[in-house]
């Protein structure tokens, strides 16, 4: 298999960019008002910067963010069945913009939702951080995520009963369900300095990652830092993907399903899979975007409702291959 | 380097696992650590690698505190083996043993000409050289074994503690590893190593521990410390330390009522 040896697969990493550059490119060009970089009619150029360009940002920021968070609590966790919305933050964003629907703020001020999803997401980092703790294994860690998810899917669902009138439900549901469309420019700047903040924090746990393979003891000896590398990991996929689910709503699967499909790869080396998982994350999300523009009975669907649609066969399909590993 | 415990105590879970123990393992030397399961050999160990701090009493390298040495400086100097032998990845063999480098690598440098050297140098020692590109999820345990040892030495540490590194090695690997562990001691390296194999402990060991209760019952060359009522005292078995053409043998025959 490709990248097993020492080295770093670099034809691969070329790849991956390459086609994490087109996607970007094509996710600019295409649209109802006609594909090219300058939308045809009076509006062209407001069709571009408005609509086209902050779907294209968010889409090549928010795969980049899951891919490489995914990536990263799998090596940390060291369990390929992990999900970055494992460890709560994504519920607490979701819980603080369902909630901004609930008391009308989102009625009131337009940046309400990725406000409220940005301060859920800190609450349920805090949560979370406080009941894991900085020592202790990847259980307690899991562990603390579920009671957090636990409490916010709670929480939600109380919202939802409660909710003032239909269409509070009903906008509730739609914004859980993630989408990359009708985001304004404002909103890609309010999240892409707290997700380009996570992406970085995270892309320096290469080192710990590899290391921890051979497990926490071994880690330690070869000079890994284990509570900076909980921290660090913790922060980052907080930062990143709370930033993330507060824009977008939650998009399923692809923290699972990029680092799943690059790692034999690059050698099943966890610390090559960050990066390569960032540049997998971004391709997929656009193409997802891109594909969902394109057929036209499929343009209501979400892109979170799609990429469950695909996602769930493959954790399907993953649990069989894993329980014909563990069979005798 | 000398590497010493003073008077260590250490409790997990309320219980004394380490109840007052000296220790020391001296440059040039391969010492053992031998005593029962539950002894308490690993927290040794794991105290004098710096991974668990010690509830009183000091573990000391080359006469500095542990815990005053910097954790980078640490991992360049002493390599440390669990007895754990999972690999939670399906990782090459050669990307395991490389693994050892880390402490060597600045972040984001790659493998430089020493390091591939050290690795070379490594899978030769252990004899792994036709596994190298294999994954180690499909290796036996005395493989992976033989892997794991490999990454330690590609640390090129001046101490190396190995907990229990014979268990699981065929007896021509077993031979091998510590005729390089006496190698690798005499060329000036600290080497300790946690055993069951007493006859291995004393054919090959210059200094051995015997572990009982949480203290050392006894420490010295082999003769001295493998003698029926020390043995009898730690295990509760009835041995025999015996010489066949000169190559000293433990042979344990009963156990005690």
């Amino acid at each position: 298999m490709s990248g097993r040896g020492g080295g770093t697969p670099w034809h691969l990493f070329a790849l991956l960019a390459a086609a994490a550059g087109l996607a970007f490119a094509l996710s600019l060009a295409i649209g109802p008002s006609g594909f090219g970089f300058k939308p045809a009619g009076d509006a062209g150029a407001l069709i571009f910067w408005e609509i086209r360009l902050p779907r294209a940002v968010l889409g090549t920021l928010v795969g980049a963010t899951l891919g490489l968070s995914g990536a990263a609590l799998q090596g940390y966790l060291r369990n390929p069945l992990a999900e970055p919305s494992l460890i709560g933050v994504s519920g607490g964003a979701a819980l603080g913009a369902v909630l901004a629907i609930h008391l009308g703020l989102s009625q009131v001020l337009p940046l309400a939702l990725p406000v409220g999803g940005l301060l859920g997401a800190a609450a349920a980092l805090i949560a979370v951080a406080a009941l894991a703790g900085l020592r202790g294994g990847p259980i307690t860690l899991i562990l603390a995520g579920l009671a957090v998810s636990a409490t916010t899917t709670a929480a939600i669902s109380l919202a939802l009963n409660l909710s003032p009138n239909p269409f509070a439900a009903i906008e509730m549901v739609y914004w859980m369900m993630g989408s990359l469309a009708d985001r304004s420019l404002t909103q890609v700047w309010l999240g892409a300095p707290l997700m380009l903040a996570g992406i970085g924090v995270l892309l320096l746990l290469g080192r710990a990652l590899d290391a921890l393979s051979l497990g926490e003891d071994a880690a330690v000896s070869l000079g890994i830092d284990a509570k900076r590398t909980r921290l660090a990991l913790i922060a980052g996929i907080a930062l990143s993907v709370g930033a993330a689910t507060a824009i977008t709503g939650v998009i399923g699967f692809v923290g699972l399903l990029v680092p799943h499909a690059l790692r034999p790869w690059l050698g099943h080396r966890p610390g090559l899979l960050l990066p390569a998982s960032l540049l997998g994350g971004a391709i997929l999300v656009t193409a997802a975007d891109i594909a969902l523009r394109l057929l036209e009975p499929w343009a209501d669907v979400r892109i979170g409702v799609f990429t469950a649609l695909f996602g769930a066969p493959f954790f399907l399909w993953l649990v069989l291959k894993t329980r014909s590993e563990l069979a005798p | 380097m000398r590497l010493e415990a003073s008077g260590i105590k250490v409790w997990l879970k309320r219980r004394a696992v380490l109840n007052g123990l000296d220790l020391a393992a001296d440059r040039g030397q391969l010492t053992a650590v031998i005593g029962a399961n539950g002894a308490g050999k690993t927290t040794l160990l794991r105290v004098l690698a710096g991974l668990l701090p010690a509830a009183a009493g000091e573990a000391r390298l080359d006469g500095r505190a542990l815990a005053a040495w910097p954790r980078p400086q640490l991992a360049r100097t002493l390599a440390y083996l669990p007895q754990e032998r999972t690999i939670h990845w399906a990782l090459s063999a050669r990307s395991v043993v490389a693994l050892g480098r880390l402490p060597h690598r600045a972040l984001g440098q790659g493998e430089s000409a020493a390091d591939r050297a050290a690795i070379a140098r490594a899978i030769t020692t252990m004899d792994i050289g036709h596994l190298a590109e294999r994954p180690v999820s499909d290796m036996s345990g005395g493989e992976k074994a033989r892997v794991l040892m490999a990454r330690a030495l590609a640390q090129e540490p001046q101490v190396l503690i190995a907990d229990e590194p014979a268990t699981g090695l065929d007896p021509a690997h077993q031979l091998a590893l510590f005729r390089h562990f006496v190698t690798f001691a005499t060329s000036g390296r600290t080497v300790l190593v946690a055993l069951h194999d007493l006859s291995l402990a004393a054919r090959f060991c210059h200094k051995i521990v015997l572990v009982h209760a949480g203290r050392a019952l006894a420490a010295g060359p082999p003769e001295e410390v493998l003698t029926p009522p020390q043995l009898a005292a730690a295990y509760g078995i009835a041995a025999e330390y015996r010489t066949i053409d000169g190559l000293p043998v433990v042979l344990p025959f009963d156990v005690l009522p």
